[in-house]
């Protein structure tokens, strides 16, 4: 595997040649185990979706190969470019809403004050529990009748809503609900971000008389801005893929208006049993999450770079 | 303290409030609605503190639905993926630190960022073909997609910032590699084990996908049992929210006295791109 070609690097690393020699190869029997479990419920995955997606595969019927088909099927099946549009909706309201309330929310508990331990507890838990659990009361609280959101809105002299149950409202509803849910992992990577800023500029610029929104905007913000990027890479490749929250809550309605590229390929594959159609989609899917991953993967490479030349 | 001191230290505590707010009314709300009858559940304008306590609600849930089974299929599957991921993984984990074999973590990454249903069309055949689709054992294996990239993830991080000198000193010593792994570094990573440990058994406790495809009616786990309730009880919501709050417990207690562990975690998988 890759790990073969990593030799070069490494050997500048190991500071002796006997010490190489007992470094690399010999610990293949700790890796082996995991390696054979990868191959087999992570890669064998992949290979045979791609196979598949090649094939005309119905369950019950025969398979027939029918080349790039599938693909071709795509572009001019309405309901998938839908639900392309969804997608891309719902993923750039999923990464920027977050962005903005974990910063703010970063900033307040960056500050020191009594029980911040516990309340950074409870502010994580939208995060940990578990997405049905949630998805369950939320629906509850968008009754447009009994909910207790139009209730919330009515105190503040505001007409009631629709929410989930009005095609035009109910990506955005949905969206609040992943808000509440991973803003508090944008807080934790920014956090993590502004423990690692000296306090040396803010003295001067306080000795300067700057005001706290200047400080914010010419000093935290900048020094932050690569956890935020982090933060906003991660949000994209999980929002891309939420599939939880709206399947729980809207199952893509009314009608198709927030079904996803992900609640599609659930329907085209196991209400529909279209299993070719269906890997082909999967894959298409899965380059458009890859190349956000090869994104991911360079800026974690930055990222390991800055630590070490941090630390060393 | 100064006036302006003070107001700023108000300001602090206005914002804390502001920003935990939303959770915490949410779970306040949740236990609310676990624990009203109906009549208070669609009473108008809502009621907040009902005068009498329905615990009925989860009297009812724990008696029946076939509770205990779910809660049983939800501690299998997540306790044999997470043992059977340790077990894999944190040798892994430190075999790919050891050998400096980053290129490798690729797999990994690829795996946390490819959608679950991904793996769930080529897996599905799998099981069927191989009988196995009445039984718990599809659920443990595909769990595994979530569990294994997540403990040797976490575990490559913590055996690459163990210091080397022990090891070789034990080395040195006569101490074979497996010796060394078992008594020095596995004793010194103990924190990222927990850590490992942790968000593996969230992350699969929690998850719901892979159960939806492969769990029949009787090997449903606790979020299936779940969701497969709200079709039938649409109306009664006292009952459901009991369950959606039993079935979130076990993960909302751990994220309070883990809360450390997972931040960690968290932050470690997350700025190193996981």
């Amino acid at each position: 595997m890759s790990t073969i070609t990593e030799t070069t690097p490494a050997a500048a690393e190991a500071s002796a040649a006997p010490e190489q020699q007992w470094h690399r190869p010999t610990y293949w029997p700790f890796v082996l185990p995991a390696l054979i479990v990868v191959l087999a419920v992570i890669v064998f995955p992949w290979l045979f979706t791609i196979w598949m997606s090649f094939n005309e595969w119905k369950v019950g019927s025969p398979t027939t190969f029918v080349g790039f088909a599938n693909y071709l099927r795509l572009p001019n099946d309405p309901r998938f470019v839908e639900a392309v549009g969804h997608t891309i909706f719902y993923t750039a309201l999923s990464v920027i809403l977050p962005l903005i309330f974990g910063t703010l929310a970063a900033v307040v508990f960056h500050q020191r004050f009594a029980g911040r331990g516990f309340l950074r507890g409870v502010f994580i838990m939208p995060m940990m529990a578990t997405p049905v659990a949630i998805a369950l009361v939320w629906t509850m609280m968008f009754h447009p009748q009994l909910g207790v959101l139009n209730y919330l809105l009515s105190l503040v002299g505001l007409p009631p809503q629709l929410w989930v149950f009005n095609p035009a409202t109910v990506i955005p509803s949905l969206v609040l609900v992943e808000t509440w849910q991973w803003t508090p992992l944008v807080m934790l990577i920014v956090l993590g971000g502004l423990a690692a800023i000296p306090t040396e500029p803010y003295e001067s610029a306080e000795i300067d008389g700057a005001s706290f929104w200047q400080m914010f905007r010419y000093i935290t913000l900048p020094l932050i801005m690569p956890f935020l990027f982090i933060a906003g890479m991660i949000r994209m490749i999980d929002a891309v893929k939420s599939f939880d929250i709206i399947f729980a809550i809207t199952q893509g309605g009314p009608g198709s208006a927030s079904e996803t590229i992900n609640l599609y390929l659930y329907s085209v594959a196991f209400v529909y049993y279209d299993l070719g159609y269906g890997s082909a989609i999967a894959v298409v899917f899965f380059l458009l999450i890859v190349l956000l991953a090869a994104v991911l993967l360079y800026l974690r490479k930055r990222m390991l770079w800055t630590e070490i030349g941090g630390g060393a | 303290m100064s006036p302006r001191q003070l107001l700023g230290r108000i300001g602090l505590w206005f914002s804390v409030f502001i920003i935990v707010s939303p959770a915490i009314l949410f779970f306040l709300w949740m236990i609310s609605l676990s624990l009203k009858y109906e009549i208070d559940n669609a009473a108008y304008p809502p009621v907040f503190i009902p005068e009498q306590f329905a615990w009925k609600n989860y009297a009812d849930v724990l008696a029946s639905n076939r509770f205990l089974t779910y809660f049983v299929n939800s501690l299998v599957v997540t306790g044999s993926a997470t043992l059977l991921a340790m077990l894999v993984g944190v040798p892994a984990g430190y075999g790919i630190a050891r050998m400096a074999a980053h290129k490798s973590a690729i797999v990994i990454l690829i795996a946390r960022i490819t959608p679950g249903l991904s793996y769930l069309i080529p897996l599905f055949l799998l099981f069927q073909w191989l009988g196995l689709l009445g039984t718990l054992v599809p659920q443990i294996i595909i769990h595994l997609v979530v569990t294994v990239p997540i403990v040797i993830w976490i575990m490559i991080g913590y055996f690459e910032t163990t210091p080397l000198e022990l090891e070789e000193a034990a080395r040195i010593d006569g101490a074979t590699r497996w010796q060394v792994f078992r008594h020095v570094a596995l004793p010194i990573a103990r924190p990222g084990l927990a850590v490992a440990f942790i968000l593996a058994v969230i992350f699969s406790w929690n998850n719901f996908v892979f159960g939806i495809v492969l769990a029949g009616r009787e090997t449903r786990t606790l979020p299936v049992a779940v969701y497969n309730m709200i079709s039938f009880d649409q109306l009664s919501w006292g009952p459901l929210a009991a369950a959606a709050l039993l079935v979130t417990f076990p993960v909302l207690l751990l994220t309070v006295f883990a809360q450390r562990q997972i931040v960690a975690g968290l932050t470690a998988g997350a700025v190193k791109g996981g």
